[in-house]
């Protein structure tokens, strides 16, 4: 009896020092099953391998999880490591709610020539904030059985293919539609699509190289707009939330099929797969006029918050699970569970997923891809927003309304310069 | 004899006259025996009272009015997660906000919700009430209905609603189809009405939002205004039906003034639930959240934006205290309106 006491006491005293040698780590994205359960995987790997680091994952509603980070990390709560979608990170830093990879376990030239070079949206004033998992472009998403019942065998290459087929395939009966041939969404990818794929070829870079000055208020831009508008006013090829919801044309293309063509990022394969009933597939975004082929790039990226910089052991098991979360192995299992691409530059180059009818067309975009240089992601997707809105909903000129977004963008840019 | 009299009568009734009065006193005659405090058993039961009261008062102080504080505080900063990194900045978010193109459009919008949502609610949440009033048989029941919508969750009401007024498939819109055919058919094209983009439409989309918020919040109104109903002795209408006084004069002169305080109630709740709108705005365009053009966007949903879409966390405490002070205003001069008493 003696003795199983004495034990009893060794082994709590054993158990005490080994949970107080055990470094906690909280990670925090938002929820979304796909991603959570890659990310699970993840950790009890890494949990398995790093017997004295145990990390923990916590996810929120994406409506809810800006939030959630807002007001936990000022009461010293919430996440050691997060994932934040890049655009985000300049309201994030400014802030202080994420912290520079410290170099020691992060070598900035290393990761320049190992990570694709959109990863580089990942720095501020040179410096990494954190790295990508993944990697997405967007892609042209079409209903292939409604296609071929207008005797279109394959996907539009150029935009005027794409006018001729959507237009094909809408359907209006007296004032109303019943069936759109394109899922016009401004507020969902398309305001990516307008300011780094119709611009560009059209003849304009959006802004200037170091992201501080709009350019598309040139002619080159207000054409490329005017083309974009023209394609709901002039065209009518589809209209704004033609099925109303939270992501209407994904639910119209997916699940009503009243809609045969909708701009997606990579990111949409998976419930695509999952949901589809019928014969889809993907394509690389129209040509523009002058043969210019271009595309928006973008990632989640993986931070430290001040949280993980409390003490040195906590940095360095928090800089040990980003490394290991961005490492090749992490990034072939998300590419399995998640669909999203790989953000490693050898990875990228796998000839076998460059032929892969569905992920094919999103590894060839990310060529030509663009990530754009945001420095308040939700106030500039709703100047494009609104810029498309006063065309289409109110009738002002496309001229008139881009010059007016190019202004609202030029104010934004520099109230975040001071 | 006329109105006036009978009901002074009924006053004078010993039911509501000095006998309660009395017993308490009564109370107090006993409580008055000799104690080491001397307190009277009325003052012992009063601190009682104000023991109990403690407890949710320090729950409320620390958690509403101190944070109301922190806000305050806080519009006087811009934000940073380390305090010792935030800027003093004075009234600078002030000066930011009154060049706010934005805010203002939230502002109006706002207003402009609640002269539509208050009336609407005060209207038919009493025309409601006075109808089931009446009815005898099945009253629970549409009680029940009238009340189902108030806890029906807002996200899926604003979803219901979002398909309601959907320009290509709505049930509002199939019904103006069908309405114009059948008009044009027997050739009164002059009573053709068109199909309407509702949410759609920037000129329209406040309105389609407010008859949301007011069917979603008459439940309410209508319970509120039936318990008030019911409250008012049955009396006042017997001596006014002596009277001779008919159902308008009733309605007039007796239910009208006597439901003063429920009606006070009502308007200041449903003033403040308009001017703190959020959720139903929030959930009906989710896409283009107080679009389109922010012909939607109210006060608090444009705070929210600012701290918690855009980290300027500052800014939206500084918008904050101006909703505070909005609706510190409205309520007291609700309150001085609606506070003469009716006594008869």
């Amino acid at each position: 009896m003696k003795h199983l006491v004495r034990a009893m006491l060794v082994a709590a005293v054993l158990l005490a020092g080994l949970a107080a040698a055990q470094v906690e780590i909280l990670y925090w994205q938002y929820q979304f099953d796909a991603r959570f359960d890659a990310m699970e995987q993840l950790i009890e790997q890494f949990n398995a391998e790093n017997p004295d680091i145990v990390v923990r994952q916590e996810t929120f509603p994406y409506d809810a999880y800006q939030q959630q980070v807002a007001a936990s990390l000022p009461a010293g709560e919430g996440p050691d490591v997060v994932q934040l979608f890049y655009g985000w990170l300049p309201t994030w830093q400014r802030s202080g709610y994420v912290e520079p990879l410290p170099a020691e376990f992060f070598d900035a030239a290393e990761l320049d020539a190992t990570f694709v070079p959109m990863a580089q949206a990942a720095k501020l004033g040179g410096t990494y904030y954190g790295l990508p998992t993944a990697v997405r472009s967007l892609g042209l998403f079409y209903n292939k059985d409604l296609l071929s019942e207008a005797g279109y065998d394959s996907p539009p290459a150029t935009w005027d293919e794409f006018i001729e087929i959507a237009k094909a395939l809408t359907i209006k009966r007296g004032p109303r539609f019943e069936q759109i041939g394109w899922g016009v969404a401004p507020q969902g990818q398309e305001h990516h699509v307008i300011r780094e794929v119709l611009t560009r070829q059209f003849g304009t870079a959006p802004y200037s190289d170091d992201g501080t000055e709009v350019l598309y208020d040139s002619e080159a831009g207000i054409e490329a707009f005017a083309f974009y508008t023209g394609l709901i006013t002039e065209h009518e090829l589809g209209v704004i939330d033609f099925v109303p919801g939270t992501s209407g044309y994904r639910e119209g293309f997916r699940s009503l099929q009243n809609i045969a063509m909708i701009f997606d990022g990579s990111f949409a394969i998976g419930a695509t797969q999952n949901t589809a009933e019928f014969e889809w597939g993907v394509t690389e975004l129209p040509v523009g006029p002058s043969g210019v082929k271009s595309n928006f790039g973008s990632f989640w990226m993986n931070g430290l918050t001040p949280n993980a910089l409390a003490d040195p052991a906590k940095t360095e098991a928090a800089a040990k699970f980003l490394q290991y979360v961005t490492s090749p192995e992490a990034m072939e299992l998300w590419l399995d569970v998640v669909g999203e691409l790989p953000a490693r530059q050898a990875l990228i180059a796998d000839p076998e997923l460059a032929a892969d009818p569905v992920f094919g067309p999103f590894i060839r975009s990310l060529e030509y891809a663009h990530a754009t240089t945001f420095v308040d992601e939700s106030a500039q997707r709703a100047v494009i927003m609104d810029a498309v809105n006063r065309v289409v909903l109110e009738g002002v000129d496309p001229e008139a309304s881009w010059l007016q977004a190019a202004a609202e963008e030029q104010a934004l840019l520099d109230q975040f310069a001071q | 004899m006329g109105l006036g009299d009978g009901l002074k009568a009924i006053t004078q009734l010993p039911y509501l006259g000095g006998s309660q009065v009395q017993t308490k006193r009564g109370q107090e005659q006993i409580g008055a025996r000799p104690r080491r405090f001397k307190l009277t058993l009325a003052t012992r039961e009063a601190l009682w009272a104000y023991a109990f009261l403690l407890i949710p008062l320090i729950f409320y102080l620390f958690l509403r009015i101190w944070p109301a504080f922190q806000a305050f505080w806080l519009s006087l900063f811009s934000w940073h997660v380390d305090p010792a990194q935030r800027e003093f900045l004075g009234a600078g978010y002030y000066r930011d906000m009154l060049a706010d193109s934005k805010l203002h459009r939230a502002l109006t919008n706002t207003l402009l919700y609640a002269a539509i949502i208050v009336p609407a609610q005060l209207v038919l949440g009493l025309g409601i009430a006075l109808l089931l009033n009446v009815v005898t048989v099945f009253r629970p029941l549409f009680r029940a209905i009238y009340f189902a919508p108030y806890v029906t969750p807002a996200a899926a009401v604003a979803w219901v609603w979002g398909w309601m007024y959907s320009e290509n498939f709505g049930i509002i819109n199939n019904f103006l189809i069908e309405w114009s055919i059948f008009w044009e058919e027997r050739g009164l094209p002059w009573l053709v009405i068109d199909p309407q983009p509702f949410l759609g439409d920037p000129d329209q989309a406040l309105f389609a939002v407010a008859v949301v918020v007011v069917w979603k919040q008459l439940g309410f109104q209508v319970v509120i205004f039936l318990a008030g109903l019911q409250g008012i002795p049955r009396m006042y209408y017997d001596a006014a039906k002596i009277d001779g006084a008919n159902s308008w004069s009733l309605f007039r002169y007796v239910t009208l003034p006597l439901l003063n305080p429920v009606m006070a109630f009502s308007v200041i709740i449903s003033t403040i639930y308009a001017l703190q709108l959020f959720d139903e705005v929030v959930n009906i365009n989710f896409t283009d959240q107080g679009g389109p053009l922010n012909s939607t966007l109210t006060i608090a949903l444009y705070m929210y934006q600012e701290a918690f879409a855009r980290f300027r966390l500052g800014y939206a405490a500084a918008v904050v205290v101006l909703l505070f002070v909005l609706i510190m205003i409205v309520t007291l001069v609700q309150l001085r309106f609606f506070s003469k008493r009716v006594e008869y």
